[in-house]
């Protein structure tokens, strides 16, 4: 993909971002940049947009105002077929999963792989075995969704978001709905993917273990003023943020 | 505590010496049995303002969030009224309920109330909301037009067995249901038909009645509402759970058309399916009547083969008739989608 290959550290510029929903305003003046590598986590309280930062930053939402960058390319004000040239280069995890629930894991990773690729079926049909081997799920190729634990199918979400080696990988809350052991190993796959195939990562979540565990930067976005109060390495704003809010959401309301 | 357990609940309502309204509660409360009355209380004190409200609950039995609502409501009342509500006779645990449903005052705009609006208001307010769905609607018949195109140029993408699956939901699984209603609907017509009929011993045209009934207009009608319904209540349903578990956003991420994978198979597989269903339903609408002439109205078989309506000059324009149909089906489908 030309986006990446120009000579700019950054994956993803949000510039002047404002997200809103009508009349109601949501987020405003959000400015960070994620590098390339990081893991990057989205936080913020419940209901402060961080779920709808991560819709933005992948086209879903449209922003009020400002843009949403792709290395040096602008993505919001891209026309629908560089559009999708760009969304080819990334791959999201939703928060449940979000497998196409009438089709086998095996087809769920295998149509992207149809749609964007010159493969042939049994070539696609080796792809999809081994991405499902590298979240731990071989011998689920024809298992649907449904019969398969919420665990399980987040995992499989994570083998279809890397379908295509995606350069970039959204993951909306992944422990959500998972137990302490299962998200600590989605927590690991998540860093094993950054090592292992150069990926940058960007995380929304709200769990204090898995961002100190995980993340290298950050950006916090504050309920009550509508905007970032923080960014920066998690560790570092926990223990010199300029922002009482945010220390005291990363010790767990604990000064 | 167990020797109130079976007593139901008493309310007793004295005054002390000084002038405080002493509620007595007794026996047991439950909500299955009902609230004790704040009535009570709003007459007592309308007659003479009371010093306060205290209470007495050592006859209380067991308890539940009945009397705790009725709590909530006195103590509002006394705070209305300017008046000292004295908890200390309440059970420990009432008392803590109590402080923790009033900690929090309520939030002034998070309440929605419409009981403001007046009747001019709220119908000006629909009418734009209606105006908004409309142009809704228009946007997707425009993207389903340009979908459409794209379809023909071969651009589209959808999985053929995707199209496969949905023409045997809303085709052959759809059989049964025209079947029953378009035969008794053709039983109906020749039934009703025959008794009028029969007073001029024309009982040979309830051919023509059904015949003509069932093509130009009944058969399409039925089979639309029919599919409309089947077919429209399942795509919604099902279209409605993939935008919950994002399974939509998924597609659109991958930059998969949500409309080309999952509108188009389902518009083309009614558009293909419903003139056969249509065809069908005329088909067993003629033979209710059939059924009604051969074993009531004595007509021969013969005659009820030669079904004057099949001579065809009543048939002229069965595209139209088709058209209709399918028109029927696809529309309220395309709302479902909504």
């Amino acid at each position: 993909m030309d986006v990446q290959e120009e000579e700019t550290s950054a994956a993803i510029t949000v510039r002047d971002l404002t997200m809103a929903y009508g009349d109601f305003v949501l987020q405003r003046d959000l400015d960070f940049t994620i590098d390339r590598g990081d893991i990057f986590v989205i936080m913020g309280g419940s209901g402060c947009g961080k779920s709808t930062l991560l819709r933005h930053l992948v086209g879903l939402n449209e922003p009020a105002t400002g843009e949403v960058l792709y290395g040096a390319e602008s993505f919001t004000n891209a026309g629908p077929e560089r559009r999708s040239a760009m969304l080819r280069g990334i791959g999201v995890l939703y928060q449940s999963g979000a497998l196409w629930s009438s089709m086998t894991l095996a087809e769920n990773i295998a149509l992207p792989l149809g749609e964007f690729t010159d493969l042939s079926e049994g070539e696609i049909r080796e792809v999809a075995t081994l991405k499902l081997a590298l979240v731990g799920l071989a011998g689920f190729e024809d298992y649907y969704p449904p019969d398969i634990s919420g665990g399980m199918q987040k995992r499989a979400g994570l083998a279809r978001a890397m379908a295509l080696d995606p350069e970039i990988l959204f993951f909306d809350e992944p422990g959500a709905g998972l137990d302490p052991i299962s998200a600590r190993l989605l927590d690991d796959l998540i860093i094993e993917l950054r090592d292992s195939l150069g990926a940058t990562i960007v995380v929304v979540t709200h769990e204090l273990a898995s961002i100190f565990a995980i993340g290298t930067n950050s950006v916090f976005l504050d309920a009550d003023s509508r905007t970032m109060i923080g960014t920066g390495p998690p560790t570092e704003l926990r223990d010199g943020s300029e922002h009482e809010r945010v220390r005291r959401f990363l010790r767990r309301g604990e000064l | 505590m167990s020797s109130t357990m079976s007593h139901p609940g008493r309310l007793d309502l004295t005054r002390d010496e000084g002038g405080v309204l002493v509620v007595r509660l007794a026996g047991s409360w439950h909500l299955e049995r009902g609230l004790p009355s704040v009535a009570d209380i709003e007459q007592e004190i309308a007659g003479s303002d009371p010093a306060g409200i205290a209470f007495d609950t050592r006859d209380l039995g067991q308890w539940d969030s009945a009397i705790l609502t009725f709590l909530v409501s006195v103590s509002r009342l006394a705070r209305d009224r300017r008046l000292d509500f004295d908890g200390a006779g309440l059970p420990e645990g009432l008392r803590r309920l109590l402080a923790l449903a009033e900690a929090v005052p309520e939030k002034g705009d998070a309440r929605t109330s419409e009981d403001e609006d007046d009747f001019l208001e709220r119908l000006g307010e629909k009418a734009i909301a209606k105006h908004r769905l409309f142009r809704n609607d228009l946007e997707f018949v425009g993207l389903l037009v340009l979908t459409a195109g794209r379809a023909l140029r071969g651009k589209a993408r959808f999985r053929g067995s995707d199209l496969a699956l949905l023409i045997q939901q809303n085709g052959l699984e759809a059989l049964p249901i025209v079947t029953l209603v378009t035969f008794l609907l053709g039983l109906i017509l020749a039934f009703v038909g025959a008794i009028q009929l029969q007073t001029f011993g024309a009982t040979i045209y309830v051919a023509d009645l059904v015949g003509v009934a069932m093509v130009r207009d009944m058969g399409a009608l039925i089979t639309g509402i029919i599919m409309a319904g089947r077919s429209g209540a399942a795509f919604a349903a099902q279209l409605g759970s993939m935008k919950v578990t994002q399974e939509i956003d998924a597609l659109e991420t991958m930059s998969i058309s949500s409309m080309e994978f999952l509108v188009l198979p389902r518009v083309v597989a009614l558009c293909l399916m419903m003139p056969l269903l249509t065809l069908y339903g005329d088909a067993m609408g003629i033979l209710g009547g059939a059924f009604v002439g051969v074993m009531m109205l004595d007509l021969s078989p013969h005659d009820a083969c030669r079904w004057r309506c099949f001579q065809g000059e009543r048939l002229r324009d069965p595209h139209r008739h088709l058209g209709v149909s399918s028109g029927r089906a696809v529309r309220p489908k395309l709302i479902g989608r909504r």
